[in-house]
């Protein structure tokens, strides 16, 4: 079980989070105007990095916010998580 | 039997072997040569069955089947072995029913024992939305031609006598889906058998040898792969890394709909037979089956973060082992040996994805997710039809990677609401 630092509650157990995919995809604007490729690719396409990624989490049973996470997902090491609206660090 | 076998098993042959005390090895082990005319990456049981019914069925005998690690030592040799065809949609129970139907043959036509025993697979209902999930897979079955029925829980228990179908229960049996066709293989048998056979065929199977590059013509087609053990041409590349995959295809530039998740299995120590058939239970996350050996074979369901790590949580592991110790009470002094993960591609229609790809010459077989093992037979037949013709199979048509832009997906997730 993951030990996940919450930026708003601190380090927490995994079975308090929901992992919600990976971070910083953006939903097209318009989407009625978007090609299906581009419908398809923010849907569907993901990079399923094996390395150093950037995911969301959920502090479901928590403040049940939203963050981020950098995470190594051949390691499950957890390097940083930062607020939503933050940029993912270097 | 394939051709080109210098020796076969039989009663006689085990005798003899079994005196003498040598045994030859199943498949050469070659160096690779320069080119190919087809490349399959990964040598789990969908890479080796794609080499072997392309060489057995198509005719295209230069074929080389490259690995990262040792053949069968991915999901293959870590999955519970669970074979059925009793899917919602008819194109998934069309490829499922076909894989299962070449299982029922498979250790003749292979000449290698794969142990594949119908014992019958039971799919417990917990809820009233699982009845009535199980009941509308039962009837579409039946439309499809493919055997299934549905059990009361006094019949469940008739069919499995170690199940507790007690009120009582936090999560009560309220009835079953029964597949008497289904049952379980042995997984490392299904790989060496397929290794074996498409090595007499000329099939070179290279071991230790991770491809690190996919080199393409300026106008966009494949024309080999780099490897650790240094460049192999070939005009046409099949991809079948499963919770690799996307590695693997970004090589090429393709992006996937996939992401790989750990899924955990475990077995106990053997006992006598206890377990007459398979039971899985998608709502509290339990798959046990006992093997051959008397191990009691259990699966878990997926953790819930992406992750290549091959191990996974405890905490998804013993979710699973309270819910089988409270369905069969009788195992709870049990001591489990051993468990283990491994890295299982899932899509999001959680349906596979096998066809072409928008770059020339390059094919993919991936996204079984959680329930690739009982497709091997027939993912290899349609895969290696893909490739030698260029066009997909019928059964693989459904299947293809596009259809996640033209919206035409194969919901299996939604028809049983969980992975499976």
């Amino acid at each position: 079980m993951l030990l996940i630092p919450c930026p708003w509650c601190g380090k927490r157990p995994e079975n308090e989070f929901r992992h919600a995919g990976q971070a910083h995809i953006a939903r097209p604007a318009d989407p009625s105007a978007v090609t299906d490729e581009a419908w398809a690719e923010f849907l569907y396409m993901r990079a399923n990095t094996k390395g150093r990624l950037a995911e969301r989490w959920r502090h479901l049973h928590g403040c049940g916010r939203f963050f981020n996470a950098i995470r190594d997902s051949v390691t499950d090491r957890i390097a940083a998580t930062y607020k939503p609206n933050d940029p993912p660090p270097a | 039997m394939p051709p080109g076998l210098t020796s076969t098993f039989s009663l006689a042959t085990l005798i003899r072997r079994a005196f003498s005390g040598t045994w030859d090895a199943q498949w050469r082990s070659p160096d690779p040569k320069p080119a190919y005319d087809v490349i399959i990456v990964g040598a789990g049981g969908h890479g080796l069955a794609t080499a072997y019914y392309l060489a057995s069925e198509h005719g295209v005998r230069s074929v080389a089947v490259l690995d990262k690690g040792w053949l069968g030592g991915g999901n293959t040799g870590r999955n519970t072995t669970i074979i059925r065809s009793n899917y919602l949609w008819d194109e998934s129970a069309a490829i499922y029913e076909h894989s299962v139907k070449l299982w029922e043959t498979l250790s003749r036509e292979l000449n290698y024992n794969v142990m594949y025993s119908p014992r019958g697979v039971m799919m417990l209902a917990h809820t009233v939305h699982d009845v009535q999930v199980f009941k509308r897979h039962v009837h579409a079955n039946r439309l499809q031609g493919i055997d299934n029925e549905w059990l009361s829980p006094g019949k469940a228990r008739v069919f499995c006598p170690p199940l507790n179908i007690s009120p009582d229960l936090r999560y009560p049996v309220l009835g079953a889906a029964l597949q008497r066709r289904g049952g379980i293989a042995r997984h490392d048998a299904v790989a060496w058998g397929y290794a074996r056979a498409a090595s007499a065929l000329g099939v070179d199977i290279i071991q230790n040898c991770e491809v690190t590059g996919i080199a393409r013509a300026p106008s966009g087609e494949v024309t080999g792969v780099q490897t650790t053990r240094g460049p192999i041409a070939a005009g046409r590349i099949g991809v079948v890394a499963a919770g690799h995959t996307s590695v693997v295809m970004d090589m090429a530039g393709v992006r996937m709909p996939l992401e790989s998740f750990p899924l955990q299995a475990l077995v106990s120590e053997p006992v006598k037979p206890v377990m007459p058939c398979v039971v899985m239970s998608n709502t509290v996350h339990a798959y046990i089956s006992q093997s051959d050996k008397g191990e009691l074979v259990i699966g878990a369901g997926t953790d819930v973060y992406t992750s290549y790590s091959q191990a996974g949580g405890l905490h998804i592991a013993s979710h699973t082992l309270d819910a089988i110790c409270e369905l069969f009470p009788t195992f709870r002094r049990l001591r489990m040996l051993r468990n283990w993960g491994g890295i299982v591609d899932c899509t999001p229609d959680r349906s596979p994805i096998i066809g072409k790809t928008p770059v020339p010459g390059l094919f993919v077989n991936c996204g079984w997710g959680t329930g690739g093992f009982k497709a091997t037979p027939g993912s290899g037949h349609v895969f290696a039809a893909t490739i030698a013709r260029d066009e997909p199979h019928p059964i693989a048509a459904p299947f293809s990677l596009d259809r996640f832009r033209t919206g035409r997906l194969i919901d299996e997730a939604a028809a049983a609401a969980v992975s499976h």
